[in-house]
């Protein structure tokens, strides 16, 4: 097969998958994850061979993979649609391969599969726990299977399939079909468990909050389509479109046609990959079972909106205007979300802020020009949050069992209730750590370290002192929280009688975080800068002259200097040191002394969000749009008809139906005959001679008129 | 010789009479009477114009002949009804004999 067709093929599988599942097999749980699992399997398969090929090839990115077919007719051109591999999208579909069929693995064992139905089990809800008997007649709770098994399989295949459909597009509507198509995924994952009055509102909450970026972007989109005539990368790229682009003005805030495009274009990537300010809902996203968190929420999803500004960077580069507000929005998100991870006690909440922060790493990168560097970290954030998602989920697994066990009602996510499970589960504590060490940027055997550090380097190296400082801090605040957390979870003594008994997860669950552990720490070596000491050079920087050249020319790579390589190793160190220093005793919440309020309550965001945007769109749709538009307006134009037909109906009733048809000609015809007969009916007396003078008199008569007429006239 | 017209006279008198009997008498052996004399009335012009017009022809006297004939059975079929009607009721006043009314 040609690379072009089996790019054409990759997405396709986990569509059959899904469709498949919904129609036929849900009712079999082990034939629905095996066939999801066995559809990511073929993309990923489809996806190693591309990549492979895409290795291989010399000068991809002058001469990418690309097929199209003609689609929609537009007059008389005609909107093509095809599938585009060129070295970023390459390096792209490989972590998406990689943590795609992963998070397939580890849903299996996150669902409890082969575990009893639960005791009391309902669909919509988080499963409670079965009891079994074992041969001592001992009842034991134990965890139950999901009992939305097979749907829940379903819906990450259709996930995967506009996953797979955004990175092997080669147009933005194609990419935009996918991006949403993920969007409703989301929006059915996080309120997977609708039974929650709070996931359905953390569902609703994330689909609207995207939807504002995504109206932007579909803004973004038409407009770029009426300015070029075509949504093809390959055309947009062209230096001679970019170049009209970027020379034509346009009324709003003194951008260029490419800046306001390419800012459009941001704001959806804002609302997909949670950027402030719509950064609100991926904390809530976490009510999602936690696979769903992984993928969506870490690796996969939010990391598209990465991906297509880094895909829209031709572009976007033309206008320094968006190029500095993207930078500050990606700097000023990294330290505010990662200000905010600082005080959350739940163990999913502080990674998803985590991945706020990071991913505004990446846009920040993206918006001071470092393009290999955005990319990169967007790859090695892939594996390692979708570890730390996954381990964190092991934790909550072993967690619940322990609550199960025990019969406490504590929140297994807490993580004041953990504590010393490194001795439990300790392929979950070692694969997390490494994780941790990933995010935190742990020196020299982390692959975090090299893409955070290339950003650093990247930042400093071109002048950008306040981005640099900015991330700079970010990223000490990063290494605290993240030990803070291995710190609470891993560490010390445990708090709870549940964190007593936790279990270790089966090898579904771990397996893959075997395997995102081996990426996370491996995947750093690709792009070790050749400058670097000793290092450097050791291992070509293959991920810079790979990902590198998707761009007409090659970006330099900065110039390595002392200042950024010794700003990250302190930070990180830092970080990390203060964060075993300040929880290594800490038993209780009360003792944490970084509750601040502010960052606990999120800087009061979603209480501002609420008093600004949502009280008002309540009162506006209750008191505009209810009261004086549906019900004064547009009924009283309804009443007002309605009581003028009542009005001229009464009328034609009371005076044309009654007056005259009922009582005139109605009752009127019989009136007459009835009186006429009354008056009539004294003539027939019975009695033979008054009739017959009446007659006599009347033959008298006619005789008399005929005699008159025909005689004498 | 007597004129034609003067039998005319006689006869439309008689029949007047006959009439008036009809119309306003109360008793119906009364009004069968009268009848009788109407009938007479027509015979009398039937003979005269025999007489005086058609000598030669019997059409006149044949047709008289059965006038006296029908004029027999209808005072016998009204004399029996004038009785069944008195069995029955009481009373031969024609007045009284109202049962076709409203």
């Amino acid at each position: 097969m040609t690379t072009e067709t089996i790019l054409w093929l990759i997405p396709l599988p986990p569509l059959l998958a899904f469709f498949l599942i919904v129609l036929f097999t849900n009712r079999w749980r082990g034939l629905s994850h095996s066939l999801a699992i066995g559809a990511a399997f073929l993309s990923w398969l489809g996806s190693m061979a591309v990549f492979v090929r895409a290795v291989g090839t010399h000068e991809l990115g002058r001469h990418p993979f690309t097929q199209s077919i003609p689609w929609l007719p537009t007059a008389d051109t005609w909107l093509r649609i095809g599938v585009y591999l060129d070295p970023l999208g390459a390096a792209v579909l490989f972590f998406v391969a990689w943590t795609i069929l992963m998070i397939f693995i580890y849903s299996v064992g996150y669902h409890n599969y082969g575990q009893p139905q639960g005791d009391h089990d309902v669909k919509g809800l988080p499963p409670h726990g079965a009891t079994v008997k074992d041969a001592h007649g001992h009842a034991h709770k134990v965890p139950s299977v999901e009992p939305m098994y097979s749907r829940f399989f379903a819906f990450i295949s259709l996930f995967a399939f506009g996953m797979y459909l955004l990175v092997v597009s080669d147009n933005l509507l194609t990419l935009f079909v996918g991006w949403e198509i993920m969007g409703l995924c989301s929006y059915l994952l996080i309120g997977f468990w609708y039974g929650k009055p709070s996931a359905r509102n953390a569902a609703v909450k994330a689909f609207m909050t995207t939807r504002i970026g995504d109206v932007f972007m579909l803004l973004g989109i038409a407009f770029l389509y009426s300015a070029t005539g075509s949504l093809s990368f390959a055309t947009i790229f062209r230096e001679d479109v970019l170049h009209t682009l970027a020379s034509v003005p346009t009324p709003i805030l003194g951008l260029s046609a490419a800046g306001l495009i390419s800012l459009l274009l941001f704001i959806g990537t804002v609302g997909k990959s949670a950027q402030w300010p719509l950064h609100v809902w991926l904390p809530d996203a976490m009510e999602g079972p936690t696979p769903v968190s992984a993928m969506i929420h870490a690796a996969t999803m939010v990391s598209a909106g990465v991906y297509a500004v880094i895909r829209m960077f031709p572009l976007l580069r033309l206008d320094a205007g968006t190029m500095s507000i993207v930078a500050f929005i990606g700097a000023f998100t990294a330290l505010f979300a990662a200000t905010i991870a600082v005080a959350q006690n739940d163990i999913k909440r502080v990674l998803a802020y985590s991945t706020i922060s990071q991913l505004g790493y990446m846009i920040a990168a993206a918006g001071i020009g470092a393009y290999v560097a955005a990319a990169f970290h967007l790859i090695t954030h892939a594996f390692f949050k979708a570890l730390l998602f996954l381990g964190s989920g092991s934790v909550i697994h072993g967690m619940e069992h322990g609550v199960l066990h025990t019969g406490e009602h504590i929140d297994p996510q807490n993580m004041f209730n953990m504590g010393g499970l490194r001795k439990k589960m300790p392929i979950t504590f070692w694969t997390f750590l490494i994780g941790g060490f990933a995010l935190a940027g742990f020196p020299l055997v982390t692959a975090g370290v090299w893409s955070k550090d290339e950003i650093l380097a990247d930042a400093f190296g071109h002048g950008h002192l306040a981005v640099f400082l900015t991330l700079a801090v970010a990223a000490f605040l990063t290494a605290f929280y993240t030990m803070r957390q291995i710190t609470l979870t891993f560490l010390g003594e445990p708090r709870t009688k549940a964190a007593e008994h936790a279990q270790e997860t089966p090898w579904t669950m771990t397996l893959p975080l075997f395997v995102l552990a081996i990426f996370a720490v491996a995947y750093g070596w690709v792009g070790i800068p050749e400058h670097f000491p000793i290092l450097g050079g050791v291992v070509p920087n293959w991920f810079h002259e790979f990902v590198g050249s998707t761009l007409s020319e090659i970006p330099e790579a900065a110039p390595f200097n002392w200042a950024p390589l010794l700003t990250s190793l302190l930070v990180s160190l830092g970080g990390l040191g203060l964060g075993w220093w300040v929880y290594r005793g800490v038993r209780t919440v009360e003792e944490d002394k970084f509750q601040i309020p502010v960052l606990k309550n999120k800087w009061y965001f979603d209480e501002a969000y609420t008093f600004l945007f949502i009280r008002p769109s309540y009162w506006f749709a209750e008191k505009v749009v209810y009261l004086a538009l549906d019900k004064g307006l547009i009924d009283g134009v309804l009443h007002t008809i309605g009581r003028s037909a009542a009005v001229i109906g009464t009328a034609l009733r009371t005076y044309i139906d009654k007056a005259i048809i009922n009582e005139t000609i109605g009752d009127g015809t019989a009136k007459v005959v009835k009186s006429s007969g009354a008056e009539l009916r004294p003539i027939q007396s019975g009695r033979l001679q008054q009739y017959m003078v009446a007659s006599l008199l009347a033959f008298l008569l006619i005789t008399a008129l005929l005699y008159y007429f025909l005689v004498l006239a | 010789m007597i004129p034609l017209s003067w039998y005319l006279w006689l006869s439309a008198a008689l029949f007047s009479v006959g009439l008036f009997g009809v119309l306003a008498r109360r008793n119906a052996i009364a009004i069968l009477l009268a009848i009788e004399l109407m009938l007479n009335a027509v015979n009398i012009n039937l003979v005269a114009f025999w007489r005086y017009l058609t000598p030669g022809q019997m059409n006149g006297q044949v047709f008289a002949v059965i006038v006296l004939a029908v004029a027999a059975a209808e005072v016998a079929v009204g004399l029996a009804l004038v009785i069944s009607v008195y069995r029955r009721r009481q009373t031969v006043v024609a007045d009284e004999l109202d049962l076709l009314k409203w």
